[in-house]
């Protein structure tokens, strides 16, 4: 179905852009009595564009792979950027949710290397069973986010501002706090060998899978989890009444009161997704390298906001898409990685995800205000 | 019939300021009534207390002859009375069938399965724009990129979809074209036919007419008059309420004007001439097109009266 709509957008997305070809556009979507045009429909759809940058991005470094055995189009190739994108992308999603519901989330890079603090502490320091510490940073996680959430919501203060606040707590925690608990040391490891649980929560967190000849490291369980939260966001997002909910807060919050959506705890339940996910890849990457590092994380959250807006969700709210967020992420563990396997000089990474974000800002700038052409 | 609705001698006061007093209207089930007035004539203080948003400081709102006391629009929409306010309370970001149930979305399914019914949901959305005779092609589209006229009847349709029995609109053709407004004042017309009682709020004596059954107008929240369709003519209630002898005054002083042969604005330019001409109750039976009776500035009038000929059939 996916590539049915690349090969009906392409001639449009690739052609020339000179009016002619949207004003015919137009033209049949208002024909009398016809559905709305092929193209105008996949151009309503916010993921459209992201799944084409997706695919141009990578052929653009299958084309560039200067390594010997050409591996960008191998099982190693495809490991390394989804692995990337996995932790990306497992943030980026709910991120985009809470976006479309014109809210923001600054501390999500922050806390997810304080929940991986909070793992190494518990299983590290003090022992205690894996799982019971999973459970711990999970509540830590939601439990923040419904503060951000209730603060937010209460207080009527931009969410920028105060998850910025909230962010710079946990950064301050995360150095501070360690240096205090471990004695000086910002890095936690594991201390000790009796580590209950430890075993079973790796394989289900921090794990790999699908071993074979090719690629013997397989893949990371981060992938799956990916998967999963994507797959959970795409049929929160466009199958449930909380998924109308959302598109409806970030659209025109007094709108949606009016009609009684309880627009309060659509916010805080968005805020605590992001959190509980932080804690997710917190506990993901403690549970890979058994190890966490203060100011883990940090700058991440700009990275999860790139992804969601090169996959279509609109910075003022109430338009985008879960798998749009994810192609997003794609999109940017391919570029890192990509650049590496080009043999490129990494440090111009940073000059590279402006440049697509850019891009992505404006093409989706632009299909957006053509869906939306009002017929007058 | 029956009074769905009514308003016995209301009152509001803001601190020291009287916004309402004694006035009252009613509604019948199949009958439009029309609250006219000028800006500031108290038609918004009269519908908030009729919606439910404050209650009345005098007086008593009465639904199906009972006394009621509204403490919020829940209130008002659980006893069947919907308001459509002038935001119209849409999302113009989302598709329509998404906008129609938001709030009130269909489910299906159990548990965590429990999953909004998009299928119903559209199909729903379709069925009940077509009761109402809205014709869209698109369900999916967002409501953003509907004309104004096409967004107050989605907006009528969802109200009527949701069990209401009285409409409120409230100035629902003040921000639309003439040929837009007419779809509005078509959407009125059906939802009377569908047995709602509809209050209609305007300021524009020619958008009410046509479609009207009774019409309550307001002066500086009194009332100044409440009248069956057969008891005045579309000329007695311009003149009425836009207070006729202010608008004599300012017809004289426009004509001493030179260069200015008809005043521009349709209301004063047909005052000055009708004001002696018009015998009210006499015409009305022909519906509104008082051309008999006066000769000067029909050529200002043509510009006002966008009513649908739907509505103008439905009267006769």
């Amino acid at each position: 179905m996916t590539s049915a709509d690349v090969a009906v957008a392409g001639p449009g997305e690739a052609g020339p852009p000179p009016g002619d070809p949207p004003e015919a556009d137009v033209g049949a979507a208002e024909g009398r009595g016809a559905e709305a045009g092929v193209l105008t429909r996949a151009l309503r759809r916010p993921a459209l564009g992201a799944l084409l940058g997706a695919v141009a991005v990578f052929v653009v470094f299958a084309v560039t792979d200067s390594t010997p055995q050409h591996l960008w189009l191998t099982q190693t190739g495809f490991q390394a950027w989804a692995q990337q994108a996995a932790f990306f992308g497992i943030m980026a999603v709910p991120v985009g949710l809470l976006m479309i519901g014109g809210e923001f989330d600054l501390s999500t890079g922050g806390m997810t290397g304080f929940c991986a603090i909070i793992m190494a502490l518990l299983v590290g320091n003090e022992h205690w069973n894996a799982w019971a510490a999973v459970a711990v940073t999970f509540a830590f996680g939601a439990a923040i986010g419904a503060v951000n959430g209730i603060v937010v919501t209460r207080s009527g203060l931009p969410s920028f501002i105060v998850t910025l606040a909230t962010y710079f707590v946990f950064r301050g925690l995360s150095v501070g706090g360690v240096l205090k608990v471990n004695h000086g040391s910002t890095s936690i490891g594991l201390t000790g060998t009796d580590h209950p649980g430890l075993k079973s929560a790796k394989d289900v967190f921090g794990g790999s899978f699908a071993h074979s000849n090719g690629l013997p490291a397989g893949y990371q369980d981060a992938i799956l989890w990916f998967v999963g939260v994507t797959a959970v966001a795409v049929w929160l997002l466009g199958r449930t009444r909380f998924g109308n909910w959302v598109f409806a807060v970030g659209g025109d919050a007094d709108a949606a009161r009016k009609v009684g959506v309880p627009v309060r705890r659509t916010k805080v339940l968005l805020f605590m997704g992001t959190s509980t996910a932080a804690a997710l890849v917190g506990v993901i990457s403690f549970l890979q390298s058994n190890t966490a590092v203060s100011e883990q994380g940090v700058g991440y959250e700009f990275y999860y906001i790139i992804a969601a807006v090169v996959g279509g969700c609109l910075l003022t709210g109430g338009h985008g898409s879960a798998l749009g967020a994810a192609l997003g992420a794609c999109i940017i563990g391919m570029a890192l990685q990509g650049v590496i396997y080009s043999g490129w000089d990494s440090s111009w990474d940073f000059t590279f995800l402006g440049a697509i974000l850019f891009l992505a800002v404006a093409v989706n700038t632009l299909t957006h205000r053509r869906a939306m052409r009002a017929r007058r | 019939m029956t009074m769905l609705l009514e308003a016995d001698g209301v009152g509001k006061y803001f601190g020291n300021v009287r916004a309402l007093s004694e006035v009252s209207l009613s509604v019948r089930a199949g009958q439009v009534t029309c609250v006219l007035g000028d800006n500031g004539a108290g038609k918004s203080t009269l519908i908030k207390i009729l919606s439910g948003v404050f209650a009345p400081d005098e007086g008593e709102v009465r639904v199906d002859g009972a006394a009621v006391r509204f403490h919020s629009p829940r209130d008002a929409l659980s006893a069947g009375i919907a308001t459509v306010f002038q935001d119209l309370a849409m999302v113009p970001l989302m598709a329509i069938w998404r906008n129609f149930y938001l709030g009130s979305e269909p489910t299906k399914g159990w548990g965590p399965w429990r999953r909004f019914d998009a299928r119903a949901a559209r199909a729903g959305t379709r069925e009940a724009l077509a009761a109402m005779g809205i014709d869209l092609r698109d369900p999916d589209q967002p409501v953003g990129t509907l004309s104004g006229g096409e967004r107050q009847s989605v907006a009528i349709a969802r109200a009527v979809h949701f069990g209401a029995r009285v409409l409120i609109l409230d100035e629902p053709t003040s921000a639309l074209g003439v040929k837009q407004a007419g779809v509005v004042l078509r959407r009125v017309v059906q939802a009377r036919e569908r047995g709602l009682g509809v209050v209609f709020i305007t300021h524009n004596p020619h958008h009410a007419h046509p479609v009207g059954d009774r019409f309550v107008v307001l002066n500086r929240g009194r009332l100044l008059g409440d009248f069956a369709k057969d008891e005045i003519g579309r000329d007695e209630l311009v003149r009425l309420m836009s207070g006729g002898a202010e608008l004599e005054t300012l017809g004289h002083e426009l004509e001493r004007i030179p260069g200015i042969a008809a005043p521009t604005e349709p209301q004063a330019g047909s005052a000055p001439s009708d004001l002696r001409a018009v015998p009210a109750p006499a015409e009305s039976q022909d519906g509104p097109e008082p051309a008999q009776t006066h000769a000067a500035p029909v050529s200002t009038e043509s510009q006002a009266g966008p009513a649908p000929a739907e509505a103008l059939d439905e009267n006769g």
